[in-house]
């Protein structure tokens, strides 16, 4: 016995050695990082010259609070991120649905989805950015040939739709993933379910919200809380569209902004630490709250 | 058949045939768009009448495209290789082994798969300039692994944790070292899940664009998600756009291959990510 547990503690031991190489790659990639920046969102350190500031306590982050642009991207980050997921979660479901179907053609399907999820966001942003074009987009001219618009609009530019056409580009990348995730969900359900269920004359609607709504539940909650942290941070498709546009700005775009055109690394930095709190602050309710997860996954079975 | 059951397959496939003109027809009026140059661009029409390769040429001998497609595949791969070597043992040790202090490894790796990237920018800019590494790729590599390395190992550890107990078991009693189980049990058995999760890492660091953005300033060293945003034609205000439509051809084709070849690890390897996680 006690040849055994000195195996163990050999064993947890080595544990750490395993784990060495890789903590030390994250506290220099990520921790280190993480701990400057909130370091210079005191200071009035400027990007010519990162190794000279002065440490200025609280002023960046009064200074935040009162920029009205700031408030406006947190707005931006908000509607983007609930519109976004609500659609992508929408669109998701029903197309995971079609394709759990047993039909022949779902192969097809299935593949074709991949190809927006494949697709880099840049490049994603740039071939909408062109279909959405306000004089040859090809979105317009087929908007126009079945009548839904009367002249051309201009989706990135007009600021009506900006945020509109914004959310269009997200929505069409990221509903393969929420879909691919949903199905995976449904394919868990057994079969057995449904029959009894046909037995007792539910239709097909109503076993819907009885029955497959309840069990994939936990599942696509993940799945939206992953996708809402994801649309939290946006800036890719969002700088390739429309820029740093006050219009659809997130709180990424504005702190990337801050930083790097306007050089003012101390400030940039208030706005990074900002949206880092309120994201580590969801992550941590989320993750609190799903405790089952955590240990379901760094716990044995 | 019933005309209820006709009526209802119509409406089926016609939701099916909705969600693939949904996801391909963007992709597919790229592929349009870059076969047509000059004023043919400008006008709306579904099969080019004169397809020309001219927009490829272009990109290729007018501007450094080729390089950047090098420095994309050099430091997506280095950061995939760096981030599975190191996620092999760590996932070993995370999956397999009890030990106190996992749950907050695990935790840690889960938060700063989290991290807003803008969060960490400042950091690593003072950090890549300290090095010497600003405006190089190896600058590129190091910023990556923020974002490969917690995401193949988490991957990892949910693979390595499923493996059957036995495995180490007999291994253990004959007085194995762990290393030895690890190295001679446990990696040919993780060779699928290290090709799907290292796929999975790769586009990760190959789409990748606001770390490319700021760490680089020449042309040279920028990748190929930076050059894709930043291509300018002679003035502001008219874009190449068949250029551009060329490019966005270019580096979406082989990504839309290995994924198709792969979908069905993919599938599972972003399950295993996402809802394990």
């Amino acid at each position: 016995m006690t040849a055994r547990l000195s195996i163990a503690q050999q064993r947890a031991r080595s544990a750490w050695a395993y784990l060495a190489p890789l903590l030390i790659a994250l506290l220099f990639v990520a921790a280190w990082p993480l701990l400057r920046t909130i370091a210079f969102s005191f200071t009035d350190a400027n990007l010519s010259d990162l190794t000279s500031w002065k440490f200025v306590g609280f002023a960046n982050y009064v200074y935040l609070f009162q920029d009205p642009l700031w408030w406006r991207s947190v707005g931006n980050t908000l509607l983007f991120t609930l519109v976004s997921v609500a659609l992508e979660t929408l669109l998701g479901l029903i197309i995971a649905l079609t394709i759990n179907a047993h039909m022949p053609g779902r192969g097809l399907v299935r593949a074709a989805m991949l190809i927006p999820w494949a697709i880099p966001t840049v490049v994603s942003a740039k071939m909408w950015a062109w279909m959405l074009h306000d004089l040859y987009g090809v979105v317009n001219v087929l908007f126009m040939s079945i009548g839904l618009i009367g002249r051309p609009w201009a989706w990135l530019a007009d600021p009506g739709l900006s945020m509109a056409a914004v959310v269009m580009v997200d929505v069409w990348k990221a509903t393969p993933f929420m879909a691919l995730l949903t199905l995976a969900a449904l394919q868990t359900l057994s079969q057995d379910i449904y029959e009894a269920a046909r037995v007792d004359g539910l239709g097909p609607v109503r076993s819907f919200f009885h029955i497959t709504l309840p069990l994939i539940r936990p599942a696509l909650l993940i799945a939206v809380i992953f996708r809402s942290l994801d649309a939290l941070r946006i800036f890719d498709v969002i700088y390739v569209l429309t820029g740093n546009n006050e219009n659809t700005a997130t709180m990424s775009v504005y702190a990337r902004q801050q930083l790097v055109d306007f050089q003012d690394v101390g400030f940039g930095s208030t706005a990074a630490t900002c949206l880092f709190v309120i994201v580590a602050i969801i992550t941590v309710i989320v993750i609190t709250l799903g405790r089952v997860h955590v240990s379901a996954s760094g716990g044995d079975r | 058949m019933s005309p209820l059951i006709l009526l209802r397959r119509i409406g089926f496939y016609g939701l099916l045939a909705a969600i693939l003109f949904y996801t391909v027809f963007p992709f597919y009026w790229a592929v349009v768009s870059s076969l047509k140059s000059g004023s043919a661009i400008f006008r709306v029409e579904f099969l080019p009448s004169a397809p020309t390769l001219e927009n490829y040429r272009a990109l290729f001998a007018e501007q450094s495209f080729a390089r950047n497609i090098a420095n994309s595949l050099i430091v997506a791969s280095l950061a995939t290789a760096i981030s599975l070597a190191l996620a092999v043992t760590a996932a070993y040790a995370l999956g397999r082994i009890r030990f106190r202090g996992r749950s907050a490894v695990l935790f840690a790796i889960l938060s700063i798969s989290m991290f807003p990237q803008i969060a960490v920018l400042s950091g690593l800019f003072e950090l890549i300039r300290y090095f010497g590494l600003y405006n190089s790729l190896t600058g590129l590599v190091f910023s990556n692994l923020i974002l490969t390395l917690p995401f193949t190992v988490w991957v990892l550890t949910a693979f390595v944790r499923e493996l059957p107990r036995e495995l180490e078991d007999s291994a253990l009693m004959d007085g194995a070292s762990s290393f030895k189980i690890l190295i001679e049990i446990f990696l040919p058995l993780m060779a699928p899940a290290l090709a799907a999760t290292g796929l999975l890492a790769f586009i990760l660091a190959w789409n990748e664009f606001l770390f490319a953005l700021t760490f680089t300033l020449s042309n040279e060293q920028r990748t190929v998600p930076v050059a894709i945003a930043l291509i300018t034609g002679a003035s502001a205000y008219e874009l190449p756009w068949g250029r551009v439509m060329a490019a966005s051809v270019i580096v979406t084709v082989p990504l839309i291959a290995l994924v198709l070849i792969l979908q069905r690890h993919i599938v599972s390897g972003l399950v295993a990510g996402a809802v394990k996680g």
